[in-house]
């Protein structure tokens, strides 16, 4: 096992006292260290958000890049190296939102990456608007009189999409989310963890006490069986599953490109002189 | 000799098929081609016509009267007809005593044999008027319709009964094959040109005029084992890019106007995190959807600050299809060398259009990557250590042992971890500003000049319009003491040439495909020189050599 002090989990952050990124925070040093994978091994991709700030508060290679256009590099790392394990990390806004229509696709593509949302149903960096997860009630500066949209209910979607593993896990459970995450890693594709994460400054609603009074882990459920997945993906309410919700073996990206095989494109060799036949090729 | 044909018909009567032939025929046979599209959006009907010029001299742009029309509908006859040269024939279905018209009963004929190759029958036929043998385009034919096996009978045959039906009214000879020449469109010299350069990892979203260079090297890639990926938009195409560039693995994205403006905020995410990135922008007049399938070099002013704030960034305007091969090729080690986006700035004209070039010299094209050597990294890895040149040593993930590789669209500090002090911001505006400074010193590509020593006019262009503006000069070269300055590079802008011409006592004629003298403000705000006059277009069709030689003589001379 990788010692996890490697990952420098304990780094000084610009979150607030009590955050649920923290307990995430450690929870993934954790399961990373479990997986004996080293701090190179692993490059994660995040947008703009106080939890897209996690690869300066982790230590493993980082593309800290624009507000939810996280998945479109995370597919170059899955073209250049099958080796790499990518993980995909941001808030609700960043993922759901500003990233919508990224995250319909890569369902699609069904790459090998990790996707961990942190979903605290609120925007915090911009301190305290409603995000695409926010529930109906929230009153904000600008959602003066709730919310003019029904939240997201992101399991539902991703078992809708088939997306081909997605599970729920909340901070409040510590060994639950490091399961979650060696699971996800286990899983060759898209795996979507949509985590409950408290927003201890300016979300009022949805607190550690809000969760973990609603939240039940799931047992005799298969998450194989799309019915009955799908049946789990809409409660939502007093009671709220956590675990595997649904999972599909089916082939991922890279498998859709054959002639790609186990190769790094990275490590792709190009002499112009072996490439002097594209010119004949206008003669 | 100097010969233009005209292909015109609406969308979907296989004109591209009937230009893919005679393009390929003639070329064997020896002769120079130019041609353009003038296309419409749409799938099916509408006007659209294929321009082929043919010499047994190098071209450099589009003629304006033709010599020969295949008028595939009774509409383009009326259309063309305006256009026709002196001696000038219209091969049409259209019944007609009038001298310049020759009658085919192309859909007749075809019926017999495949009613859906009338445009084979309009081939056949034009080879005998032009009174070229059929050896050359029945193997056109071959290899066209190689992997539609089934079809390729039938279209010799109707090849041979469109020969067979009208009378020689030509003497175009059989020139002999020049093994040295080839014949590309823009897109595909752009594709090729990325290809070279070892280009690993395209992503882009279909947008005209665009595709070509996508289609060109989806083509390509399960034989190079690369990957083309069609993106879900442009944001994520500019964005995926970037992640192939981060990983390691030369990338690039093309897009038109409307993408690039959807690419704006990834390409200054290029600037700040010094990703090298290759982005082709074929552009067609604007703003929003503007006119899908036609061109323009509107997009000048809008490339050059393409995104928030100051970063370094190139921009390049390649001449032509050859000029693109080896420009694409130079931009992926430009990028690579100063860790920033280039923008190779084409247009539908270029694009769309094909030439005869020499073939491609590779002895000069050498990749250079400039990634670091590992073994140079000692103890906790910089990406964007401050070094006297502005350049830090670039590494990708994975590539170096025990270390991290860390970027960030934030300010950051050497480790890439974000920063807000001032005096971190300022020392990292100015490490990047030092590689612009760099860039300008040692790798920009001044303009070249071409014509006398103390000329009265000099014709003043970028890109594209060089060979229109070549022929223009060439005619007015007659009666006035002209050249012409061509700007490859047009940001940063190299002064140097143009300062020197300024000096000269010669009056500057700015020719560009837009409205708005976009290159002249440009290298008026760069260097106080200004235009004395400007010969501007921007109907989205291209410039002729003509049309520039008659507005200078009504817009210029005195």
């Amino acid at each position: 096992m990788v010692d996890k002090n490697l990952y420098q989990a304990d780094r000084e952050t610009a979150w607030c006292p009590g955050c649920g990124n923290f307990p995430l925070r450690t929870a993934l040093a954790d399961a990373l260290a479990d997986l004996d994978l080293k701090p190179e091994e692993v490059t994660m991709y995040t947008g703009i958000g106080q939890a897209a700030k996690m690869p300066h508060y982790i230590k493993v290679n980082g593309f800290n890049g624009l507000h939810g256009r996280s998945f479109p590099p995370a597919i170059g790392m899955r073209v250049a190296n099958p080796e790499m394990t990518v993980i995909v990390e941001s808030g609700d806004g960043c993922s759901y939102g500003e990233g919508g229509n990224h995250i319909l696709h890569n369902m699609r593509r069904n790459p090998d990456i990790i996707h961990l949302v942190h979903d605290n149903q609120i925007y915090g960096l911009t301190k305290g608007q409603a995000s695409p997860t926010s529930v109906e009630e929230l009153r904000t500066p600008v959602q003066t009189h709730g919310v003019n949209a029904e939240p997201l209910n992101p399991v539902r979607f991703a078992v809708g999409m088939k997306a081909s593993f997605v599970a729920r896990s909340t901070v409040g459970d510590r060994e639950h989310l490091k399961e979650m995450i060696r699971e996800a890693k286990k899983h060759k594709g898209y795996a979507l963890i949509d985590i409950f994460q408290p927003c201890v400054s300016f979300n009022k609603i949805n607190t550690y006490q809000w969760y973990n009074k609603r939240v039940y882990k799931l047992e005799d459920h298969d998450p194989t069986d799309h019915a009955a997945a799908m049946k789990v993906a809409q409660e939502f309410g007093d009671e709220i599953p956590i675990g595997i919700i649904y999972r599909e073996e089916k082939p991922t990206f890279r498998d859709r490109i054959p002639y790609l095989k186990d190769k790094a494109l990275v490590e792709r060799d190009v002499q112009v002189d072996d490439l002097k036949y594209l010119i004949d090729e206008f003669k | 000799m100097d010969f233009n044909i005209v292909i015109a018909g609406e969308a979907g009567q296989g004109l591209k098929t009937v230009e893919a032939m005679l393009t390929k025929t003639f070329s064997r046979h020896g002769y120079y081609l130019f041609s353009t599209k003038d296309y419409m959006s749409r799938v099916r009907g509408g006007h659209n016509f294929m321009q082929i010029r043919i010499s047994d001299q190098k071209l450099e742009g589009p003629d304006e009267g033709i010599d020969l029309l295949l008028a595939l509908n009774e509409e383009s006859v009326e259309i063309h007809s305006p256009q026709m040269n002196e001696d000038g024939t219209i091969l049409s279905e259209v019944e007609s005593d009038k001298d310049e018209m020759v009658y085919l009963d192309a859909k007749g004929i075809a019926k017999e044999v495949n009613p859906r190759a009338v445009n084979t029958v309009f081939v056949g036929a034009a080879f005998k008027i032009m009174g070229l043998p059929t050896d050359q385009a029945e193997e056109a034919v071959k290899e066209h319709f190689a992997k539609k096996e089934e079809v390729v009978d039938d279209n010799l045959d109707l090849l041979k009964k469109g020969y067979d039906a009208v009378n020689e009214l030509y003497n175009l000879k059989d020139l002999g094959k020049n093994e040295e020449n080839i014949v590309i469109d823009g897109n595909s010299a752009v594709g090729l040109g990325a290809l070279l350069a070892g280009l690993s990892y395209y992503t882009a979203y279909p947008m005209s005029p665009s595709t070509g260079i996508l289609h060109y090297v989806a083509g390509k890639q399960e034989e190079l084992g690369i990957v083309v990926e069609q993106s879900e938009d442009e944001i994520a195409s500019i964005n995926m890019a970037l992640g192939g560039s981060y990983a390691g693995m030369r990338s690039m994205t093309g897009t038109s106007g409307g993408g690039l403006a959807l690419m704006a905020e990834g390409i200054g995410l290029a600037g700040i995190t010094e990703l090298p990135i290759v982005v082709a922008d074929v552009q067609r007049p604007g703003p929003a959807t503007g006119l899908p399938t036609r061109t323009g070099q509107g997009d000048l002013l809008f490339a050059v600050n393409i995104a928030q704030d100051e970063f370094p960034l190139m921009v390049l305007a390649p001449k032509d299809q050859e000029d693109a091969v080896y420009q694409t090729f130079r931009a992926f080690n430009l990028a690579d060398k100063y860790q920033i986006p280039v923008i190779i700035l084409s247009d539908q004209f270029l694009g769309d259009g094909s030439k005869t070039i020499k073939e491609i010299d590779t002895s000069e094209m050498k990749i250079e990557r400039h990634l670091v050597d590992p073994a140079e990294v000692e103890g906790e890895y910089k990406r964007y250590k401050f070094t006297e040149d502005g350049i830090s040593p670039r590494a990708y993930p994975g590539q170096l042992k025990d270390n991290i590789v860390l970027i960030d669209s934030d300010e950051h500090d050497e480790f890439a971890h974000i920063v807000e002090d001032a005096e971190t911001r300022n020392k990292m505006v100015e490490k990047r500003n030092k590689k612009m400074e760099k860039l300008k010193n040692e790798d920009l590509l001044e303009p070249e000049y071409t014509g006398p020593e103390a000329p009265d006019y000099i014709l003043v262009g970028w890109g594209s319009t060089a060979g229109p503006i070549r022929e223009a000069k060439d005619i007015l070269s007659d009666d006035y003491k002209v050249g012409q300055l061509a700007f490859n590079d047009v940001w940063p802008l190299p002064t140097k040439t143009i300062k020197e011409i300024a000096e000269k006592d010669a009056k500057l004629v700015f020719v560009e495909n837009n409205a708005g003298a976009q290159f002249d403000r440009l290298v008026r705000s760069e260097t106080g020189i200004k235009a004395d006059y400007n010969i501007l277009k921007d109907d989205g069709r291209p410039f002729s050599g003509q049309e520039i030689y008659r507005r200078f003589k009504e817009e210029v001379s005195e």
